[in-house]
């Protein structure tokens, strides 16, 4: 330990696997059709415990988490974006859906080869993009199309009549993926795959409230290699025995006081996705002793949570474990939308104020110190509102602090000038860079 | 020439706040904010309330950034800030049926931060029209917000009534689509700034007024000579606009705007209600069965064909698109949406609109088209 570290860190025993998880899948997808399997794209919202129940083979393409991993490699990005634009598409647009629409007009794959073509789209309607991005894509490679539109108000607010407005849909996408694809609709295979679904996004938020200990096991630049997984293929047997393998690792490193960043000395929180091509701005932050705990993007764009008897937030209760078994198709439809529709990130495409509020029980029972939010010029779903939740944080007395950017056209995200803000912001927290 | 027949409208539109006013102090019902065109009027009005669509100023502000940040679309900021400014200070709720999510952070930061807004109202009507299931989800949303304005009013909202109101939409919206019939001819006798001010008028003012109006128009338009030349005959597309500066350089350029694709216009009011015995579902249908907003249009494409079909139907030689900066529901139909246009012989213009526009500007790009438009006459 330096002079500045208060606490033990160590490596991630699990990181290697997280890597090479993901990277499985996105050669998988690529390579499906090699043994006769089918590949679909859709977004990470996609309920994608649907399409898992026409077999072991079928593998999936989500839009968000690619185009993420796309941004990383700026050249190729923008090569992405340009191609995108040339077509017609504005700028402004979200900026994954043109890295994605652009690699498909290109014909290029970011893991090698050309851009595989899905047999389907099967997507997910609660953002005006998303529907906008995969009828595009639909046209383009003539492939037929489902969308299931999940935007029946918040949570909060549901009612029978909206759950099975949902579930009906989630009917007429069975029927959608037995006719196109030509096989049958497993049931037991679909179960399964919501059971799997419902322990992956609750173990998930499992996980990051493990990170409300002191230090934090995890940061949050850890964190974003790890909730991809849930992005990429929630419902699936590898995904959610990994999440349960990882939460006994943070477990463990919870009780041995094994901290993300040694040097912890305030904890911060963010909002949406961060600018991916430049992620070293976390590391900045360390530079001061700041950690980033986490985000209601983080926890909860895939997390779905619940209100525990003892008042603190943590994952959703599986079902059977409060008794309630799944072993039909038509309980397992309803429990899985309504599992769905409970989604935290989902709320506030409805109302800041519920964002808001979580967003400050974020603040509390992580312990925060201090707010950085993205204003992210790549997605208006996700900074929908966001400036409500600024006036919200900073009513509330919690030092906040704004940065435009964008997630992936890194020409939207001014380094220097962001440094130079959290520099201002650090000094307002009273913290001095510890290293040079 | 102007015989001042659509005056009644123009003044309605120039001092629609003033409209309001006395609206109330006249009848001494109720005036509702509403936003997005797919509110379901017929039950404010079965309610005796006053809806009155939000629009914009087209004047600089500088009240919204603290709650919108500034890369979301300017008619959603511009709405905002006529609620910050006091400007609808005599509306007492406010309601928004869903489409875009941006202008749901409209609504939102109306109903925390306007202090006129004493009730409000969200209407989450499903998004794919084209579902099977969405008329039945939209006819438990309508039911509802039909119960929360008994509520709110004590005096339920009977069948009685909301067929009544419902008659009263039904026959503005005929009146409109007379009124546009009208801009089907060769050298019509509406002009688009005519069309606008009638259109867009019946988004604020009392339909049984404004059908009375519209029908003193339709009575007169069979003998009218504008005696002004047609030019070539423009289509606009886009979503709420009402730039009536913009509308008028056009016309003033060379050119007659006979037809539009946007929410200030046709999205409107195009479709009526089916006969239904449940009158619940009549409403809520007619507004699953409307010309949609890009939010709405999916799996399937109907716009395509809707705004090619109004191309042909009227005679349009180039169309126009009224971009709205950042207005993503839009921005994703307008590349494909151009090429079918113009793969079907319908050339177009593209231009991005602010809060405010740049006339100048604008007025030389339409130019430059009307010039292309008329290139294989010149050599």
């Amino acid at each position: 330990m330096t002079a500045f570290n208060k606490y033990p860190t160590e490596p991630l025993k699990l990181w290697k696997k997280a890597k090479e998880l993901r990277e499985q899948y996105y050669i998988n997808y690529a390579k499906a059709k090699e043994k006769g399997g089918l590949r679909w794209s859709g977004s990470a919202w996609a309920l994608d415990a649907l399409p898992a129940g026409l077999g072991d083979d079928v593998y999936s393409l989500t839009g968000e988490p690619y185009a993420a991993a796309v941004s990383h490699d700026r050249k190729f990005a923008k090569e992405c974006m340009d191609a995108a634009e040339s077509y017609g598409f504005a700028r402004d647009l979200c900026s994954y859906m043109r890295i994605y629409w652009g690699g498909m007009h290109l014909n290029k794959y970011a893991f090698g080869g050309e851009f595989p073509k899905a047999d389907f789209v099967f997507q997910t309607q609660i953002c005006c993009s998303h529907s906008k991005w995969y009828q595009h894509v639909a046209k383009e490679e003539q492939i037929p199309q489902f969308y299931l539109d999940v935007g029946v108000g918040p949570y909060k607010d549901l009612t029978e009549a909206r759950l099975d407005y949902v579930t009906n849909q989630l009917h007429d996408g069975i029927e959608f993926l037995e006719k196109t694809t030509g096989r049958k609709f497993d049931d037991e295979l679909f179960i399964k795959a919501v059971k799997n679904e419902m322990r992956s996004t609750s173990r998930w938020a499992d996980i990051c409230a493990l990170n409300k200990a002191k230090p934090a096991p995890l940061d949050e630049k850890t964190m974003y290699s790890l909730y991809v997984l849930a992005t990429l293929s929630k419902s699936s047997q590898w995904c959610a025995d990994f999440y349960d393998e990882l939460y006994e690792e943070v477990k463990d490193r919870v009780a041995r006081g094994i901290a993300a960043v040694p040097n912890e000395t305030s904890r911060m929180m963010s909002d949406t996705q961060p600018p991916w091509s430049f992620l070293k701005i976390f590391r900045y932050l360390e530079s001061y002793g700041a950690v980033s705990i986490g985000s209601l993007y983080t926890f909860s764009l895939e997390g779905i949570w619940e209100d525990k008897p003892d008042g603190s937030w943590g994952g959703r209760t599986l079902p059977w474990d409060k008794g309630i078994e799944i072993n039909d198709r038509e309980t397992a439809l309803r429990l899985y939308a309504d599992w769905n529709l409970s989604k935290p990130q989902w709320q506030h495409f409805y109302d800041p104020q519920i964002k808001s509020e979580m967003m400050l029980r974020i603040v509390k029972e992580w312990g925060v110190d201090g707010v950085m939010l993205h204003l992210n010029r790549g997605c208006e779903g996700l900074s929908l509102g966001i400036m409500e939740n600024r006036l919200a944080i900073a009513k509330a007395g919690v030092p906040i602090m704004t940065f435009e950017g964008n997630m992936g056209d890194e020409r939207e995200f001014d380094e220097v000038r962001t440094q130079a803000r959290v520099d201002a912001f650090m000094e307002q927290l009273g913290l001095r860079r510890q290293a040079a | 020439m102007n015989d001042g027949l659509f005056d009644q409208f123009k003044t309605w539109y120039e001092k629609r706040h003033d409209y309001a006013r006395d609206w109330k102090v006249r009848t001494g019902g109720q005036v509702v904010a509403t936003m997005c065109t797919y509110t379901p009027e017929e039950l404010l009005i079965a309610a005796g309330m006053l809806p009155v669509r939000v629009l914009g100023a087209h004047e600089p502000q500088n009240v919204t950034e603290p709650h919108i940040f500034g890369m979301f679309c300017p008619f959603c900021r511009d709405s905002l800030a006529q609620g910050l400014l006091n400007r609808f200070d005599y509306a007492e709720g406010v309601t928004l049926t869903q489409s875009c999510i941006q202008y749901r952070q409209t609504f939102n930061s109306w109903r925390m931060h306007v202090p006129s807004v004493q009730w409000d109202y969200y209407v989450p009507m499903p998004n794919d029209v084209q579902s099977p299931h969405a008329r039945k989800a939209h006819h438990a949303e309508v039911q509802s917000f039909r119960e929360f304005l008994g509520a709110l009013t004590g005096k339920p909202l009977t069948d009685e009534m909301l067929r009544e109101a419902l008659a009263v939409c039904d026959e503005n919206r005929t009146l409109l689509r007379k009124l546009f019939d009208y801009r089907k001819e060769t050298n019509p006798q509406v002009t688009g700034v005519e069309a606008l001010y009638a259109s867009i008028t019946a988004q604020f003012v009392d339909k049984r007024e404004h059908n009375e109006m519209l029908k003193k128009v339709l009575a007169a338009l069979p003998t009218r000579n504008l005696d002004r030349p047609e030019g070539v005959r423009f289509m606009t597309i886009g979503s709420e606009n009402d730039d009536v500066a913009f509308m008028a350089m056009i016309e003033s350029v060379g050119g007659t705007i006979v037809i539009d694709d946007q929410c200030s216009g046709t999205r409107y009011f195009w479709n009526g209600s089916k006969p239904e015995e449940d009158v619940i579902k009549a409403i809520a249908d007619r507004y699953c069965d409307r010309p949609a907003c890009p939010t709405k249009d999916y799996p399937n494409h109907t716009r395509y064909d809707h705004v090619l079909g109004l191309a042909k139907d009227y005679g349009v030689q180039g169309a126009i698109f009224l971009q709205q900066k950042f207005c993503d529901p839009h921005e994703g139909d307008y590349p494909d949406l151009k090429r079918h246009l113009e793969s079907n012989g319908i050339p177009t213009l593209f231009l991005e609109f602010d809060i405010t526009n740049p006339i100048g500007p604008f007025r030389i790009r339409v130019e430059a088209f009307l010039e292309t438009l008329g290139e294989e006459e010149l050599f």
